[in-house]
């Protein structure tokens, strides 16, 4: 029991990495509170279930399309809507919430619900530890949050665009005066950032059925994560996932499922009241409260 | 004889926005009818309605409480993604003494405009001090915490809900009682926003640090128009309640929170008369949309983006400037 609870709480905290990295990306490097991510992650599981099963194509390369289609998004959104309302927080917060909530409900009118909705796994069966059994999409998610993490390190440390994007999360107008397009980057920032919801939606997704509510769910995992962690700070997100991902495995272990979103939800109003910085975050105090 | 264009509201406009030196009939009138639209309008059309568009006009003012209720908050700089907080514990205390306690809609709407407002501002205290997106965050959260809460502990009826309260006597004097409270709530509104006090809301909005340090605590303002916002949102509730004889967890819904932000925006913010204007705009439209179902709330939505993006001031100020802007032709002396 104590066991299968750890090693479910791991596979859970990976999740939750996932689903924060690319919000946490976008924010951290434009400032731009994305409030359509879950959106956009649904958006990427249900156009793999059309590719998939409308059109046809092999399972790899609708994969592959959605990600790529989900990062296109991300530019587009960034260009049409951001662009014109950036730097007015309130702004950016009603379009893209608008936004969000205008993809996520189209699905739902087009009669997106049930239980057909479903991606097929990478690799089906299962692995024993002990007497805990753990399927093997499970541990692949759980490498994927691994490696992407590394990825990203790796990707913002020894890259130009990578550095680009420290540049401007650092301080934009010096970044500026070296040729960096601050545009530019907060575009490829919020591509980055969807094609990334849309990674976790194709790895997660096959756990269960693809819902409309999902994208609500997925909105406030990815925001408490970040705000427990720190927004802009990678390190924090780990940490905070971990956090966060054991605390709801227990109380869904040992409370029942139904006050497994209150743990995320009541971690993002306690940091926000005691340290809205978050545990690890380095944005400046005094702009966040006063 | 030669003729030239003239501002008609020249020489009402003395000195600044709200500064006018009327001299005759024609200006006060220039003035007056404005301010008559919506009186009228609301006071007067609403008998002759068919019941179905009565109850339209209903649900309409509700959402029309809350946009204003909305816009207050906005104007001290809290921005509010969940007005459906208020909402649904201003409907979740009148339900609960109505339902437990057998009161009548008389004191349960009062108690809990009142109650709700001040347990929305207590709970909110510790947050107060956040600011912009920060607040919005833990406003947007609460209202979707407070229902899985319902719904994992079951209380106050759990995921059932509190059904049978006591309805209005009749349509009508539901009708007139939200409506008086829309216009109550619209022009004092706009009255606080227009005095000495309404200046120093302003100013925190603008920038909070400058008004601290002319020495005014600002969070004494806050907390008030925190409290006045959160009543007037209660009250909504409370009424919502008891029209629709229901009291659940729909009350924390997304509509609660979404539409009245919709209102405002479309309408304009900041002007109280705009998240009106957008409330009786955007309502209506999605009753006759009805047929589409989910699409209503995706036709929101991008109303949302579409007027951020192009007209960001709203309706409201757009009509308004256009208004003062009126001409007529004058003779040349």
């Amino acid at each position: 029991m104590l066991l299968g609870t750890l090693i479910y709480g791991f596979i859970n905290s990976c999740i939750l990495a996932l689903l924060a990295l690319g919000f946490n990306l976008t924010f951290g490097i434009s400032g731009v509170a994305n409030f359509a991510y879950g959106a956009i992650y649904i958006f990427s599981g249900f156009l793999t279930w059309i590719i998939l099963n409308s059109i046809g194509l092999p399972y790899l390369l609708s994969v592959v399309i959605s990600i790529l289609c989900a990062a296109i998004i991300g530019l587009l959104v960034y260009y049409i809507v951001i662009l014109r309302v950036k730097g007015l927080a309130l702004s950016e917060v009603i379009a893209t919430f608008g936004l969000g909530l205008a993809i996520m409900e189209l699905f739902r009118y087009f009669d997106f619900v049930g239980f057909k909705y479903t991606l097929p796994v990478f690799f089906d069966g299962s692995v024993g530890f002990g007497e805990v059994y753990v399927d093997y999409q499970r541990l692949f998610i759980a490498l994927i949050a691994v490696g992407l993490t590394l990825f990203l390190y790796l990707f913002t440390r020894h890259s130009k665009t990578g550095l680009a994007f420290r540049a401007i999360a650092q301080d934009e107008r010096t970044a500026l005066t070296f040729g960096i397009d601050s545009d530019r980057i907060g575009a490829l920032s919020m591509a980055f950032g969807a094609a990334l919801a849309a990674i976790a939606a194709i790895v997660i997704l096959p756990l269960g059925t693809i819902a409309v509510e999902g994208g609500y769910e997925v909105l406030i995992n990815a925001l408490a994560v970040c705000i427990v962690g720190g927004l802009g700070s990678t390190v924090g997100i780990l940490v905070a996932s971990v956090l966060i991902g054991y605390a709801q495995t227990f109380t869904a272990n040992y409370l029942g499922p139904h006050w497994m979103m209150l743990v995320s939800l009541i971690a993002i109003a306690v940091v926000l009241t005691i340290k809205p910085s978050g545990l690890f975050s380095r944005q400046k105090e005094l702009e966040e409260r006063i | 004889m030669k003729k030239r264009k003239e501002r008609i509201d020249r020489g009402i406009k003395a000195r600044s926005e709200d500064i006018f030196a009327l001299s005759s009939y024609r200006e006060m009138l220039y003035l007056l009818v404005p301010r008559a639209i919506p009186v009228v309008g609301l006071l007067g059309v609403a008998p002759f309605l068919s019941p179905y568009w009565q109850e339209v006009f209903i649900s309409t003012s509700i959402y029309a409480l809350l946009a204003i209720s909305w816009d207050l908050l906005i104007s001290a700089g809290l921005v509010s993604l969940g007005q459906s907080l208020f909402y649904g514990i201003g409907s979740y205390i009148a339900g609960a003494l109505n339902h437990y306690c057998g009161w009548s809609p008389l004191f349960t709407i009062p108690v809990a405009a009142l109650g709700g407002g001040l347990l929305c501002t207590v709970l909110l205290l510790p947050v107060l001090r956040l600011r912009g997106i920060y607040f919005a965050m833990v406003m947007l959260v609460l209202p979707l915490m407070l229902s899985r809460l319902v719904e994992a502990t079951r209380i106050l009826g759990g995921t059932e809900g509190l059904p049978g309260l006591t309805p209005f006597p009749n349509q009508l004097i539901a009708l007139y009682v939200v409506q008086l409270a829309v216009l109550a709530a619209l022009f004092g509104f706009r009255r606080i926003m227009a005095s000495d006090y309404g200046l120093v809301v302003k100013g925190i909005n603008d920038n909070d640090r400058s008004v601290m340090s002319a020495g005014i605590n600002i969070y004494l303002y806050k907390t008030q128009i925190l409290f006045i916002g959160a009543s007037v949102g209660s009250f909504a509730g409370a009424l919502g309640t008891h029209i629709d004889m229901f009291a659940g967890m729909p009350g924390f819904a997304l509509d609660y929170a979404i539409m009245p932000i919709a209102a405002a925006v479309v309408g304009g913010m900041r002007t109280f008369v705009g998240p009106m204007l957008g409330a009786f705009l955007l309502v209506p439209l999605s009753e006759i949309l009805r047929a589409l179902g989910a699409l209503r709330i995706v036709f929101y939505g991008l109303f949302l983006v579409v007027f951020i993006v192009a007209l960001p001031e709203g309706i409201f100020p757009y009509v308004q400037r256009k208004y003062h802007q009126l001409e007529r032709w004058v003779e040349l002396e």
